[in-house]
């Protein structure tokens, strides 16, 4: 018994012992900032530990890769939106000053052929009206401060600001039931195609008077623009959507992804709907009827969409010779 | 005038989120959102560590370069304020901030998020000092009755310390010094573009 006790005090003592000489320094391997930036390296991610609170995002202490999302944000994304936007109306007003209006050679007819129904011009303009909106909302975020903020002072700037964020968010959404009618009201005739070779080769007939290359229902410019809204607005629907739910989207690494792509996207697309803007509007007599009135001047058809004329007219002399009572 | 700072001792906190409670408690931060966090880093290894981290009051603040309503200012003290008023609620400042700062509470549309709501260095907003509208929106003005951050006044071990950068910094290296080691002025080089060299 005797022998046990002494055993346990010197096992005891050497225990005690060995802690304190485990102890002599406390700080020897403790994490420091310098280390644990040299640790991080070249990676994206945040030095980050762990939280008491239930919000388990707090965990991450610092992320300086931050910084360098917020100057692309002020500086890159501020010049690219600017230069697309400007730049675009630069080049049509430059265009138009050399080019003039697009006339119809032939002239009017006065005669009509219906190219776009009600439900093709209800889906066009909540597409259009929904997309100007949105485009104007998303650039004043961008350009908004430097723009309008000297304009109209700090509280009016923030409450027009304050509605814009609201008019986006919820337009967003007519906006993408729109796309999808238009995806599938028109893709059958976007498929592009050997006609549209010969159009692209000859410039559309765009720089030169006299010039019309065939092209059916939708040129190869207008395949452009289509297959452009499609994707571009597909890929702002979706990056748009999560950052709406950004819960769903992930962490704060996701969010300046998803606004980057939202915002490039936006950026680009916005340049490309100016110049639709311009040539369905200024640039082009007789373009505009197609989607004001549905019904456009037949001489305008035959010259902008030749084949196309040709088809309506078959089916209709189809129609009629089918409609004809027999003799 | 001061340049306002936030120093943790990392050496020093002992992980007790009383920093946490007090400024909750004191602002009467919304359900949610917490202005002041206390981080623990290689969480049951040798050699861990807690940083209480909370807004830094950045020189050149990312938050404020990205704001689309430019509601962020920076008072005479340095410390970085919002007008919660002009706030639209975009989030863009919590993209931009790398200390997590910018929390917003879950009141808008969708569920998302409503105006954006930060540490104040215990000095409000743009209200008249110590009014009720500051008061409701940002919590009280500590520094406009001549006190320092609650969370930094009643740190137990005071690890935390708040107040001029310069004078802050001379009590963090002397304690290096006569203690010999010290894990660094967290979050530092980061907000400030400078660190307490020892």
């Amino acid at each position: 018994m005797r022998y046990l006790s002494q055993f346990m005090i010197a096992l005891a003592v050497l225990v005690f012992v060995g802690q304190a000489s485990a102890q002599v320094n406390p700080t020897e391997r403790a994490v420091t900032e310098e280390s644990m930036f040299e640790a991080l390296g070249t990676d994206t991610n945040a030095v980050a530990g762990r939280v008491s609170i239930p919000d388990s995002s707090a965990g991450n202490l610092i992320k300086p890769e931050n910084k360098s999302w917020a100057s692309f944000q002020v500086g890159t994304l501020q010049t690219l939106s600017v230069v697309a936007v400007v730049g675009m109306v630069g080049l049509l007003t430059l265009f138009y000053i050399v080019r003039g209006r697009i006339q119809v050679d032939s002239g009017m007819s006065g005669l009509k052929i219906l190219r776009f129904g009600a439900i093709d011009r209800f889906a066009h303009w909540t597409l259009a009206s929904t997309f100007i909106i949105l485009a104007l909302t998303g650039l004043n975020l961008i350009i908004g401060t430097s723009v309008i903020l000297p304009l109209l002072g700090e509280n009016a700037f923030g409450a027009l600001t304050s509605l814009g964020k609201i008019a986006h968010n919820y337009l967003a959404w007519p906006f993408m039931v729109a796309l999808a009618l238009i995806f599938v009201l028109w893709v059958i005739d976007n498929i592009p195609d050997k006609v549209d070779v010969e159009w692209l080769k000859q410039g559309g007939g765009i720089f030169k008077k006299g010039v019309h290359p065939p092209a059916k229902k939708f040129n190869a410019g207008q395949k452009v623009i289509f297959w452009a809204v499609i994707l571009g607005g597909a890929g702002l629907s979706f990056t748009g959507v999560m950052l709406l739910f950004p819960g769903v989207a992930g962490a704060a690494a996701d969010w300046q992804l998803y606004q980057t792509i939202h915002a490039l996207i936006a950026a680009g697309l916005s340049a490309i709907i100016i110049a639709h803007i311009y040539i369905g509007s200024v640039g082009m007599e007789g373009a505009f009827d197609a989607m004001g009135s549905g019904e456009v001047d037949v001489n305008w058809a035959k010259e902008h969409h030749g084949l196309w004329v040709e088809q309506e007219k078959a089916k209709s002399a189809k129609d009629s010779a089918l409609s004809t009572p027999a003799e | 005038m001061a340049r306002m700072k936030f120093l943790c001792d990392a050496d020093r906190c002992i992980e007790c989120n009383a920093c946490v409670t007090a400024c909750k408690n004191e602002h009467e931060v919304p359900w949610g959102i917490n202005r002041r966090r206390v981080v623990t880093l290689n969480d049951g290894l040798p050699g861990e560590r807690s940083v209480s981290m909370a807004c830094m009051h950045c020189t050149d603040a990312p938050c404020a370069s990205v704001c689309p309503v430019d509601c962020f200012y920076t008072t005479d003290d340095a410390v970085v304020l919002h007008n919660k008023d002009t706030c639209i609620g975009c989030g863009y400042c919590s993209y931009a901030c790398p200390f997590g700062a910018p929390q917003y509470p879950q009141t808008a549309n969708f569920g998302t998020r409503g105006k954006m709501d930060k540490c104040t260095y215990c000095s409000g907003g743009p209200e008249p000092d110590m009014s009720q509208a500051e008061y409701v929106k940002y919590g009280s003005n500590r520094l406009a009755e001549g006190k320092l951050p609650l969370c930094a006044e009643m740190c137990s071990t005071k690890a935390l310390l708040a107040g001029d950068g310069d004078i802050i910094a001379d009590i963090y290296r002397e304690r290096v010094v006569t203690r010999g080691y010290g894990s660094g002025a967290w979050g530092w080089r980061t907000a400030y573009g400078e660190t307490v060299a020892v």
